[in-house]
């Protein structure tokens, strides 16, 4: 009986299961990258806002503390996005017809309040609670970047799982202490020494039980 | 089918001799043994070999194939956009993410149980009880937790109705002044419908109503009937009174008929008092009461009894004469009188609602007799504010009505169409009124009956007042704004008066304000929930006149025994899904309601045991014809051990017809069988199977995720013993003396153990000697942790989503066992067995021992569940939770994942409330302090059986439990080290009716 492949056909057959190896693992390897990569994390995405609020102007500019607007980022897992009467505090005194702050205003009249669009979302499934991270030395800026440099507010940092374990793997890499936790621009002088130091000071645990998170 | 699967009960009877009275059974199926049963069990989760109708062709799954690669596209869309609303103004209390906390009142029958609302940025979202109000002390029940689901129930009436039509509120307003000019010069022709009202403020406006209207009367009818209490506390004492109990005094307690544990307005309270004496502690003096029930059918009141007395509801009265004789005519009364003698002062008679007045006056008589009046029964006034025969009140007005003296009648709340004695013809006499109105939640039987409807709201949308079981007065604080138009009574009231600008808010605060409050106590009233000081005095040397004996009623045929729905109530709650989801106390049923008889009585009326054993997985049965009175009614049949032989026992509330898609169409109306003269049933009944008669299934979870039967009487799941036998030997329930062959074998074990030592160890003790299983906990799990209801068809497939189920054990003779409760959430077990086999680590153990489930991690292999030696793990087959309807969205604890399809869920001890009193203590830099957490079971439950903690905290509550004799671990062979244990249930016969077994110190 005569052959019916060429010989050819055994290299071809190799490189085809290898290849479909190869392409398998590819696929896995682009699907990561799509997972990770802000057009699916939302990283680095501005969002429109019904007032374009700065960041940069009021934080660095004005020199206004994290907490004169999100006042319950120290008791509650939920930071407060402001009332508009928080805004008009300063706003019936000052730039008082800048059309830019109408939005404001007529909220501020008429008891509709203002729709903002959430930055940083995270899933149901998962429960993140700010007071103890403000507690135990986590800074603002360690996961939400240089908000005093955010013209537009955007999403600094992934906030994948993974991204949230590489800290509460090794807090120690990211602590600060207390005291400089709402400082923008605070920069650890050496981080190797004062991490540990700060891990026991707080009483911070390597936290990684699922139902830390998830309930 | 073969003879092996046809149920005996003379076989059961030999059966239950072979056990030599040691072994546990928990259902009649079980107790045979048959072939069937064996089969159910060895199958072990039979709800999951559900087989697909048809085989699947290659064409079908190419099709399933292709849509799952359409969906997982579709999986991977972005997340959508979401707003973040700040308030305008913000409230300077509410920080967002921070419940508070508010006091309110919830009634039922007219009476309220104080309550404590979380509430979540306004919105409500969990009920608790409150512990400064005297009926509740901080527990719930299954209707408190419930409620809030009534809150948001989406098929609550929402708009105004003028004969079935939408019309507004000024248009009733516009409709109801020529009739109330036309009754301007005395007000002949207007008449009010009520439930029981004990609110001083709604009294005084109907008082206002009346005297603006001389001729008008007030009638009052609540279905769940207390007339025989009030007229037998009038018999006793001249006038109507209200009977407070004080079971933390009481040795000996006697229930003539009562279900006192588990019902009535005060049950949560009684049942705190009662099981307050049975706990028995090392190193405590040993306080136990001993009870006495003498009942018909098995309420949760007989199942915790030491002694129960099975007679037919009729006999009951012939019991209570034999007492006020003092003859013992039977062993139990024999003895029962002499442990009274013995106790005088300190015993406690409390006759049943459904008894007649001259049993509640015998029952006050025996109370003086033996000393009890002053010490542990308390008269006072009566708590309503007319109180009134209520059935000869509602006589009154069905004569009035057909003799065309009725020109307008308003009804405010109830459903008297459907409730009312079936002999009235209530509908007959209702439509020869020319204007009627109904207020009510729903837009019910009555509603269609009525030229008027106009929504009521709901409790937490309204003010009010009402007072608790022993009068304490408690102000009615809203949650959240009426949801969907609603009136409140008093608003309703002031459109009568013509007060129209009152608002309910104005009108209660007018009352008290007249009534001595000032700005300072007002906000402190509504704060504490309470009026301090407002319970009603005792009546100084309340004295019963002497009572007649309880007349002798001839029994004849089958007697029926009618009583309301345990979940239901009078019907009013029938579109609370929860409510009908909650397994019924004893029975276990869900979503109906059947004619519960006795073993032999099934026998009798032809009941062929294979028809519910035919095939146990899909739990069924036929049904009965029965006929009384000249009704003709079909029921299913369900037989229950320890119900009185002779009678059926029918509860009535479901089987609306009107009133919410949940409650149409479910159970079976048998309001039919209630006549006036005989509103809890009567001898004379016909029973006999239907001649063509269908299989008809039933949602009854029983033998639902339970443990091997085979494996209940050897490995000691369920343990109990006397007091006596405590007292011989504190460990009688160990391991060691109880023949298992666990004692010796260590710690071995193939895991390697985890070290919780610097770390917290949460732990539950549960003691089944205080449990009634009463299945608060069970609603209050469900309302926490935002469990999905799945329907009476998937419950009949075993799919309940109950994270927390209460096991019921029968032990002893099949005509009157004893009944054990044991609540199974699940154990957080050290070891436990879920988790190995998890192929996604979808459970893990968690740094504090407790059993995690990771919801989004799940892939729905059910493995766990197959290896849970427990069985309390529940798998979400469908969709079951509703993300659709808007009114639920609010409903939900944000603080627990909704979980969908194709995930595993459990009990999680409550860990959002663990980890949310972890982060405080943290940011406080302390430990969790004991007592900080408390679950939700834990909370409602009015018995304190089950405490949770962190035993590692050897001063702990739950460490200290587990350090008692009576502590052990359910299947600790397997070596699971679970983290809920149980104490051993001890109950205190009375050694003259029941002769303690020497061997094991078990109760023989």
């Amino acid at each position: 009986m005569a052959q019916i492949f060429h010989r050819s056909a055994n290299t071809l057959s190799r490189v085809t299961i290898f290849g479909a190896i190869f392409v398998a693992g590819f696929v896995l390897w682009t699907i990561g990258g799509i997972v990770r990569s802000p057009y699916f994390t939302n990283q680095g995405i501005h969002r429109e806002q019904v007032v374009p609020f700065s960041h940069q102007h009021h934080v660095a500019g004005l020199g206004i503390d994290c907490r004169y607007c999100h006042t319950s980022v120290e008791v509650s897992n939920f930071a407060g996005i402001p009332p508009t009467s928080t805004c008009m505090n300063c706003h019936a005194q000052i730039w008082t017809n800048a059309e830019m702050l109408e939005p404001v205003r007529a909220s501020y009249r008429t008891g509709q309040p203002l729709h903002w669009v959430r930055v940083h979302r995270l899933p149901d499934f998962v429960h993140f609670n700010h007071s103890i991270h403000v507690a135990k030395g986590v800074g603002c800026a360690t996961c939400h970047g240089r908000v005093d440099r955010m013209n537009l507010m955007y999403q600094a940092s992934p906030l994948t799982m993974e991204w949230c374990l590489d800290c509460h793997r090794a807090p120690e890499k990211y602590l600060r202490p207390k005291e400089e936790v709402f400082n923008m621009a605070y920069v650890a002088k050496d981080q190797a020494t004062l991490g540990p130091q700060l891990v026991k000071k707080y009483a911070v645990r390597s936290l990684t039980h699922c139902s830390t998170c998830h309930y | 089918m073969s003879d092996q699967k046809t149920l005996n009960f003379t076989e059961f009877r030999a059966r239950v001799g072979d056990l030599r009275g040691k072994e546990f059974w928990r259902s009649l199926e079980e107790l045979s043994r048959s072939d069937v049963f064996d089969e159910f069990f060895e199958q072990e989760f039979p709800q999951q070999a559900l087989p697909l109708k048809k085989g699947v062709d290659r064409r079908d799954f190419m099709k399933l194939m292709g849509a799952s690669v359409a969906m997982a596209g579709l999986a991977a869309c972005r997340q959508p956009a979401e707003a973040i609303i700040p308030y305008v103004r913000q409230p300077e209390s509410i920080i967002p993410g921070r419940p508070l906390y508010f006091a309110s009142a919830m009634t039922l029958g007219g009476v309220a149980t104080g309550v404590l609302v979380e509430s979540h940025m306004n919105r409500p979202t969990k009920i608790e009880g409150n512990p400064e109000h005297p009926s509740s002390l901080g527990a719930s029940n299954s209707f408190m937790q419930a409620s809030i689901l009534g809150l948001y129930d989406p098929d609550r009436s929402q708009v105004v109705r003028r004969l079935g039509d939408t019309a507004t509120w000024s248009d009733f307003i516009g409709a109801i002044q020529p009739v109330l000019n036309a009754a301007k010069t005395n007000g002949a022709g207007l008449r009010l419908l009520t439930q029981t009202i004990t609110s001083p403020s709604l009294g005084a406006q109907i008082q206002q109503l009346l005297a603006m209207f001389p001729g008008m009367k007030w009638h009052q009818w609540e279905a769940v009937s207390y007339d025989g209490a009030r007229e037998g506390g009038r018999m006793a004492f001249g006038s109507y009174v209200n009977t407070v109990y004080d079971f933390t005094k009481a040795n000996v307690v006697v229930s003539l008929g009562s279900n006192f544990l588990d019902e009535g307005p005060a049950h949560l309270r009684y049942a705190r008092d009662f099981m307050g004496r049975r706990r028995v502690r090392a190193g405590e003096a040993n306080r136990m009461n001993r009870l006495y029930a003498i009942e018909a059918g098995m309420t949760s009141t007989g199942s915790v009894a030491e002694h129960r007395l099975v007679v037919k509801p009729s006999q009951i009265g012939e019991m209570a004469n034999a007492l006020l004789n003092g003859q013992g005519s039977n062993p139990f009364l024999a003895a029962l009188l002499k442990d009274l003698e013995a106790n005088r002062g300190a015993s406690a008679f409390i006759a049943g609602d459904e008894q007649p007045a001259a049993v509640h006056a015998i029952a006050h008589a025996l109370n003086a007799r033996y000393g009890n009046i002053g010490t542990t029964v308390t008269i006072t006034d009566s708590l309503e504010v007319a109180p009134t025969n209520q059935l000869a009140s509602l006589q009154e007005l069905v004569r009035d009505m057909n003799a065309g003296a009725v020109n307008a009648l308003v009804i405010l709340g109830g459903n008297p169409v459907f409730d009312a004695p079936v002999d009235l013809q209530f509908v007959k006499a209702l439509d020869k009124v020319p204007f009627r109105v109904h207020h009510s939640l729903h837009y019910d039987e009555t509603s269609l009956h009525c030229h008027w409807h106009i929504p009521d709201t709901h409790y937490l949308e309204t003010w009010g007042d009402a007072r608790g079981h022993d009068g304490t007065v408690s102000i009615i604080q809203p949650l959240i704004a009426p949801l969907y138009n609603g009136r409140a009574t008093s608003e309703v009231l002031g459109a009568l008066i013509g007060g129209l600008d009152q608002t309910p808010y104005e009108a209660v605060r007018a009352y008290w304000f007249a009534h001595g409050a000032t700005e300072e106590s007002w906000r402190r009233w509504v704060h504490d929930g309470v009026i301090p000081n407002s319970a009603l005095p005792a009546r100084a040397g309340a004295v019963p006149n002497a009572p007649s004996p309880a007349p002798a009623i001839a029994s004849s045929g089958i007697e029926i025994e009618l009583r309301h729905d345990p979940t239901l109530y009078d019907g009013r709650f029938a579109n609370n899904a929860w409510l009908q989801e909650l397994p019924k106390p004893q029975t276990k049923i869900t979503w109906d309601n059947v004619m519960i008889v006795g073993p032999k009585t099934s026998e009798k009326i032809g009941y062929d045991a294979d028809d519910r054993d035919g095939n146990v997985n899909e739990r069924r049965t036929r049904f009965a014809d029965v006929q009384y009175r000249g009704v003709k009614m079909r029921l299913p049949v369900w037989v229950v051990p320890g119900h009185c032989e002779d009678v059926a026992t029918i509860y009535f509330g479901p089987g609306r017809e009107r009133g919410g898609k949940v409650a149409e169409g479910t159970g079976f109306n048998t309001y039919p069988l209630r006549f006036s003269d005989a509103l809890h049933g009567g001898p004379g009944a016909q029973i006999a199977m239907s001649a063509a008669s269908e299989i008809y299934p039933i949602a009854c979870t029983q033998e639902h995720q339970s443990i091997d039967p085979k494996v209940v009487g050897e490995r000691g799941i369920i343990r109990a013993g006397t007091l006596a036998a405590y007292l011989k030997n504190p460990r009688f329930a160990q391991a060691e003396e109880h023949g298992s062959d666990v004692a010796g074998e260590g710690n071995e074990s193939f895991y390697k153990p985890y070290d919780y030592s610097d770390k917290h160890a949460w732990a539950m003790v549960i003691d089944p000697s205080v449990c009634t299983g009463c299945n608060g906990c069970v609603a209050a799990c469900q309302a926490e942790n935002n469990i999905s209801v799945v329907g009476k068809e998937q419950v009949v497939h075993e799919r309940e989503m109950h994270w927390l189920r209460i096991d019921r054990y029968y032990r002893g003779d099949v005509e009157n066992p004893d009944v054990f409760h044991q609540p199974v959430p699940c154990m957080q077990c050290e070891l436990a067995p879920c988790e190995p086999v998890c192929p996604v680590e979808a459970t893990s153990h968690s740094e504090d021992g407790l059993n995690d489930m990771t919801y989004n991690r799940c892939v729905g292999t059910r493995y766990c569940s197959n290896n849970c030696p427990y069985k309390v793990r529940r798998f979400n087959f469908f969709h079951y939770a509703d993300y659709d309807t808007p009114s639920f969205k609010p409903m939900r604890n944000p603080d627990v994942t909704i979980r969908t399809r194709g995930v595993m869920e459990k009990c999680t001890y409550c860990v959002q409330r663990i980890n949310a009193a972890k982060i405080d203590a943290e940011r406080e830099g302390r430990r969790v302090r004991d007592g900080e957490v408390v679950t939700a079971c834990q909370q409602a439950c009015p018995t304190q059986a089950i405490v949770f903690g962190d035993m590692n905290d050897k001063t702990s509550a739950v460490a200290r439990l587990k350090a008692q004799p009576q502590n052990y671990a359910m299947l600790e062979e397997l070596q699971t080290r679970p983290r809920t244990t149980y104490l051993a249930t001890i109950r205190n016969p009375n050694p003259e009716l029941k002769p303690e077994s020497a061997d094991t110190g078990r109760e023989g």
